[in-house]
């Protein structure tokens, strides 16, 4: 596995902002759950959202892609900017905006359909395919990027559901990737995957990285440490403290950072 | 005799309150010998509560069980005994039937028991005296009954009382033995309902069975004629009797298939709408709605059917240019598909809503609109589901009676024409079994038949349907 920071450096365009959050508060009726966070995701690298069960990081992903849109009693303030676009201006297709943004699940969850339709899903719905030529294209480029393609090659037509938990995971990444997001957002996608299908995805991400931003919330500190080069650690509904990932578990500005990195506390 | 159904209760009651409350030492546990051993007073009364109750009970169950035989034997000797009479023959048995009917007539009348007594004493050659007779038995018997019974069942109860209280002096504990009874009582309520439905079961088997053995299985399955109007008397008109069952399956299953073409599409689509597209609120309101509309009673639909639709579908279809029979199957399964509406909307509902909510979320977060996601994430995954539905509409469907018998036709015709008048199972045996009737031609067997196929029919529609949905349920719970 490689170390972020040894191979972060090579990289250039290290500047280059992806996200802005500005303000950003989320309430579900009177619970608030994420509170005036500040926050910005450099492009083309991994974020790792760090803090205790409940401190409001899947809140705040879903804040991103408005996935929060679904629950009714869920009230978003403030402003989030992808790039030139601010997600929450009412004038936004929000449909075309999840286009821009994939997503992956805590629980691996493809669809009751084959392998193919799981992947062509996205870009099917996006109309970003005519015809079937193009839809197999894209299917198998973004197997290959996921890592799944010599795995499943030869069965494209079976169901999604058939394949084992870390196949799923990276199905659900190829169906993330395949409309050609410019960020993906992973919510714990290793949480209910063995180590060796964790050290996979891991591996996955370090490649992805060089194509999407990464934005990913994770409970394993030693799994924000390998992959991400930035990380935010949250504490009930706030952000604490930003940084790059080495300073944040070595050399902590703020005592909580410092006491959740070393476990004594949550 | 109704009251007597109350005595053990009542006596069940006084032991319970005898042992609750009164101080006399026998009914209570020995004082002070250790509550464990001999169990609270409580325990002891509800222990003998159930013991007297079921001394009461047996015995009224003795009673009925015993009590009608008796009294039938000893009212055919009183008119047998007059004449001479055998019951061998046919019309020999016809007669004594007609003359215990009188008897019976006789005994429930408000004629004073004396003047019985004098016209039984008229040793007459006719059958008056005999039936008076046999009208004093009765009589004698329903008096005997009113004062023994009682005496009998409270006497039960009292031995019942007695036995229980003693039971915790033979060592017995009375909780574990209340325990004991109430399990065996419990076995034998579920014993019953399982050995009334296989009784059901074995009667319409045995009937069908007397019937294949007058019409052949292979023409009762596979003939294409359905005359059963056979002449029960030589003076009748009537056909000469034809039992292929086809064209009567091919009527209910004209119906049936317009009834799932009626309610499939909107079951479906009211169903998606409550599910993915309602707020929870209103689906909690509407929800509960539609399952209420299930238990409409069908003759309401029946009656809608035939004062409101058929008039307006003859009339829509002469302007079309089309001529609708009167009792056309279209309109018999129109209505039948406004009935299992409901039913396939509500099921449709329940199978979409059991799809996990992480498959919408991952379809919403590529991008989808509603419309998407539940046509192409949502119907897919929960289609066994409804298929499931389907099925068990259908199945509702052949079995409907009350509809079909106001809205569909008598005639079994061999037709997939909806416009045409068809036939269903349930008519054909509604009608086999009204009117003239008598248990050993083939008219009123046929009817034991189709109920029999109905049933196979019926039962493998359900098991199918469950089957789909086990597989699906594993499928999903995990
Ligand atoms: N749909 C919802 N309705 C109401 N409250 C919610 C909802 N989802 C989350 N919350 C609340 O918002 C707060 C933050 O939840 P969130 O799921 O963002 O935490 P988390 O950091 O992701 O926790 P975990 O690490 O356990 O996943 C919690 O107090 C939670 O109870
Ligand atoms: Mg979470």
């Amino acid at each position: 596995m490689t170390q972020t920071q040894t191979t972060a450096t090579t990289e250039g365009a290290d500047n280059e902002i992806c996200l802005e959050a500005r303000n950003l508060s989320v309430r579900y009726g009177k619970v608030q759950a994420v509170k005036d966070i500040s926050l910005v995701v450099r492009a083309r690298q991994v974020t790792a959202l760090i803090g205790p069960s409940g401190c409001g990081k899947s809140t705040f992903l879903r804040a991103i892609n408005r996935m929060n849109d679904l629950i009714p009693t869920c009230v978003v303030q403030g402003s989030v900017r992808l790039g030139e676009t601010e997600i929450y201006d009412p004038a936004v297709e929000v449909e075309a905006l999840r286009a821009r943004i994939g997503m992956v699940f805590q629980k691996p969850n493809p669809f009751a359909t084959s392998i193919y339709n799981n992947v062509a899903y996205g870009p099917r719905v996006q109309g970003l395919v005519r015809h079937r030529r193009e839809t197999d294209e894209r299917v198998e480029k973004s197997l290959r990027r996921a890592g799944l393609w010599d795995e499943v090659k030869d069965r494209l037509k079976e169901s999604g559901t058939s394949l084992s938990g870390g196949q799923q995971q990276r199905l659900c990444i190829a169906r993330a990737i395949a409309a050609d997001p410019e960020v993906v957002l992973m919510d714990e996608p290793c949480s209910a995957l063995d180590p060796i299908a964790t050290a996979r995805i891991e591996d996955l991400m370090d490649e992805l990285r060089a194509r999407y931003t990464i934005v990913i919330v994770t409970h394993s500190m030693q799994q924000a440490a390998r992959v991400s080069k930035r990380t935010a650690f949250f504490l009930l509904g706030e952000l604490v403290e930003e940084g790059a990932t080495g300073e944040v578990f070595t050399n902590p500005q703020d005592e909580r950072t410092l006491n959740y990195v070393t476990g004594r506390m949550g | 005799m109704g009251f007597a159904f109350l005595l053990p209760w009542l006596v069940a009651a006084c032991g319970w309150m005898a042992c609750r409350w009164s101080p006399v030492a026998w009914l209570s546990p020995v004082a002070g010998e250790g509550q464990h051993a001999q169990g609270t007073a409580a325990q002891l009364a509800r222990l003998v509560f159930l013991t007297s109750l079921l001394g009461g009970l047996l015995v009224l169950l003795l009673w009925l069980l015993l009590e009608p035989p008796v009294i039938a034997q000893r009212s055919t000797q009183a008119l047998l005994a007059s004449e001479a009479q055998s019951a061998s023959s046919r019309q020999e048995r016809v007669a004594l039937d007609l003359l215990r009917t009188k008897a019976q007539n006789l005994a429930a009348g408000d004629r004073p028991t004396e003047s019985l007594k004098v016209e039984a004493l008229k040793d007459e050659s006719d059958s008056v005296a005999s039936v008076a007779r046999a009208a004093l038995v009765l009589r004698q018997a329903t008096e005997r009954e009113a004062w023994l019974l009682p005496v009998l069942v409270v006497l039960g109860g009292l031995l019942g009382l007695l036995a229980g209280s003693q039971a915790p002096r033979r060592g017995l504990h009375p909780r574990k033995l209340a325990e004991r009874i109430i399990a065996v009582l419990l076995l034998l309520s579920a014993a019953t309902a399982l050995a009334v439905t296989v009784g059901i079961l074995l009667s319409l088997i045995f009937e069908s069975w007397r019937f294949f053995r007058l019409v052949p299985l292979s023409e009762f399955l596979f003939g294409l004629r359905w005359e059963p109007q056979i002449a029960l008397r030589a003076d009748q008109v009537a056909g000469l009797g034809a039992f292929g069952a086809v064209p009567v399956l091919l009527g209910t299953a004209v119906i049936s298939l317009v009834a799932l073409l009626v309610a499939a599409p909107l079951g479906i689509l009211s169903a998606v709408w409550l599910v993915e597209y309602a707020s929870p609120r209103t689906r909690s309101i509407c929800k509960p709605v539609l399952e209420i509309l299930a238990g409409i009673p069908t003759v309401v639909y029946g009656f809608f059917a035939v004062v409101a639709l058929a008039p307006a579908f003859r009339e829509g279809g002469a302007w079309l240019g089309f001529t609708l029979a009167p009792n056309s199957a279209l309109v018999a399964g129109f209505v039948m598909g406004v009935m299992i509406l409901p039913f396939i909307s509500s099921l449709t509902d329940d199978a979409l809503y059991a799809v996990p909510q992480s498959l919408r979320e991952g379809a919403f977060a590529l991008g989808a609109t509603s419309f998407e996601v539940a046509s192409r994430v949502v119907l897919p995954t929960a289609a066994p589901g409804i298929v499931s539905a389907f099925l068990l509409a259908i199945s509702r469907a052949l079995g409907e009676t009350m509809i079909v018998l106001m809205a569909a036709g008598l005639l079994a015709k061999m037709t997939i024409n909806p416009l045409d008048s068809v036939t269903t199972v349930t008519v054909q045996i509604v009608t086999l079994l009204t009117g003239d009737t008598e248990f050993d031609n083939p008219k009123t067997l046929s009817a034991f038949a189709l109920g029999l196929l109905l049933l196979v029919i019926t039962l493998f529609l359900n098991w199918l349907a469950l089957r789909v949905s086990r597989r699906w349920h594993k499928e999903w719970s995990a």
